[in-house]
């Protein structure tokens, strides 16, 4: 079990989280759903993303998750080229209600615009949003 | 917890919807139904008057007997589907949607013949659905009724659960083995404390709206609102065997004939997907050729089974087992080709 809201991340209001990496001098942010996301899905039935080489921009959709009972977009919380793809949520898209922090992560994308991440919460900031969000 | 006809309804009780599903299929889910209406018709013209109001044919029951059936408008069009039960030859009582209670309430005083007293029970009785393979050998310690003499489709009043009095059916919405206990809404929460620790026990445990829904698609039963409305005739809808168009007349049954007689041009119809995607209610169908087709009534993924699955109303032509499909699933065209039956049948006992 991981933390509910890791301190290490980064938040949107859309409740994805980013993971920033240096990597050669560059940035790469890996990026999942919150488990407060995943509360409100239920079972997750699958996963669209996109492939490895297309480009994701901040606070567009960047693919979708399927649970049981419906389906919701997915908001990139940063732009950039996607560098690797989650491939085994394509057959167990249950890591993503499991381990949305670790096993059920979605994509890595090489960060364009490092500027952007000042427009992001820390997990303070994201969970006094959901409070005031009454949740 | 979501509002659900103006009931406050759990999705799902805390373990997940799959989880729940899994529990129904394999051992118990119990069922907080109460929100259904219950309308009882009683007096010497309450056999005419359901006869008027429903398409199946009523002379058909004996006491102790219910079927499905719908009732229609004069157009053919559906005004709900419901469980008719045959008390007394002078006692029926329809077990209705909670969505649509009033406007059936409202559409029987309407349509009510002589020596007929219409009353609605809703909110003096409780339902509580007790369904799964493992039903009936865990009710039965807890019931004076011997459960195997109950066939489906039958129930008994007057049977005591613990010390409270009940009615139990053999009837349900999940495609499995199963039943309906009606209790006076007072002791509701202790008849749903009895059988929720006896299904626990037994490895089952309390269903929300999620799985009652996927339970229901699986099965492939239709969902009023969803898969039949006003709009939409039974013919159209697969349940020609619930109308009797050679018995009693009933609102509804020229339409219907006239229906009949010039063909059925759709149908409502069962796909799975055969490629990746999940079809959502809305969703619109299209032919192999890539023509509109019609529109997705229910859909999403059939836990059971593993697959995906859907039905919507398209032209008769479309509606033969084997024929391919696609479903625009948020702007992407997904394969989908057409099944018969029920998505999931349970194995004989």
């Amino acid at each position: 079990m991981s933390a509910l809201y890791p301190d290490d991340l980064y938040y949107t209001k859309d409740h994805e989280w980013a993971r920033i990496e240096d990597r050669e001098g560059a940035k790469v942010a890996t990026i999942g759903v919150t488990r407060y996301a995943v509360e409100q899905l239920g079972d997750v039935t699958q996963v669209d993303l996109p492939k490895e080489g297309e480009s994701v921009k901040q606070a567009e959709v960047f693919g979708s998750v399927e649970s049981v009972k419906a389906v919701s977009d997915l908001f990139a919380p940063i732009t950039g080229k996607v560098v690797k793809v989650n491939s085994p949520l394509a057959d167990s898209p249950e890591y993503v209600n499991e381990d949305p922090y670790d096993e059920g992560w979605m994509i890595q994308v090489a960060v364009t615009n490092a500027k952007e991440l000042d427009g992001l919460l820390d997990a303070e900031a994201y969970q006094a949003f959901l409070r005031e969000q009454g949740e | 917890m979501v509002d659900f006809g103006g009931w406050a309804m759990p999705v799902s009780y805390s373990t997940g919807i799959l989880d729940e599903h899994r529990a129904t299929r394999t051992a118990i889910g119990v069922f907080d139904v109460c929100h259904m209406g219950e309308v009882h018709f009683t007096g010497a013209g309450a056999a005419a008057t359901v006869q008027r109001l429903v398409t199946n044919d009523v002379a058909r029951l004996e006491n102790g007997r219910a079927f499905y059936t719908v009732a229609c408008l004069p157009s053919g069009g559906i005004v709900d589907d419901l469980i008719v039960y045959r008390l007394q030859p002078d006692h029926y009582v329809a077990v209705v949607n909670a969505s649509n209670a009033d406007k059936d309430v409202d559409w029987f005083q309407e349509h009510r013949g002589a020596d007929c007293t219409i009353e609605d029970a809703s909110a003096r009785t409780g339902l509580i659905a007790f369904q799964g393979p493992a039903a009936a050998q865990t009710l039965q310690p807890l019931t004076n009724l011997p459960l195997d003499r109950l066939r489906p489709f039958s129930f008994a009043t007057d049977v005591m659960l613990g010390e409270r009095p009940v009615w139990i059916a053999r009837t349900g919405y999940t495609g499995e083995d199963g039943f309906e206990i009606f209790c006076d809404a007072q002791d509701a929460t202790a008849v749903w404390d009895a059988l929720v620790s006896a299904a626990d026990a037994a490895g089952g445990k309390p269903v929300g709206l999620g799985a009652r829904d996927t339970l229901r698609l699986e099965a492939r039963l239709p969902l009023y609102g969803n898969d039949l409305d006003e709009e939409t005739t039974p013919l159209e809808a697969g349940l020609g065997w619930v109308v009797k168009l050679d018995g009693d007349d009933f609102i509804g049954r020229d339409a219907l004939r006239a229906q009949q007689a010039a063909g059925i041009a759709r149908k409502l119809t069962g796909f799975v997907m055969t490629a990746r995607g999940i079809a959502r209610h809305g969703y619109p169908i299209f032919d192999a050729d890539g023509a509109s087709a019609g529109t997705v009534t229910s859909g999403g993924p059939a836990p059971t089974l593993t697959q995906n699955v859907g039905m919507g109303y398209v032209p008769t032509r479309l509606a033969a087992a084997g024929t391919k499909l696609s479903i625009d699933c948020r702007g992407k065209r997904v394969d989908a080709e057409v099944v018969s039956g029920p998505f999931y049948k349970r194995g004989k006992r």
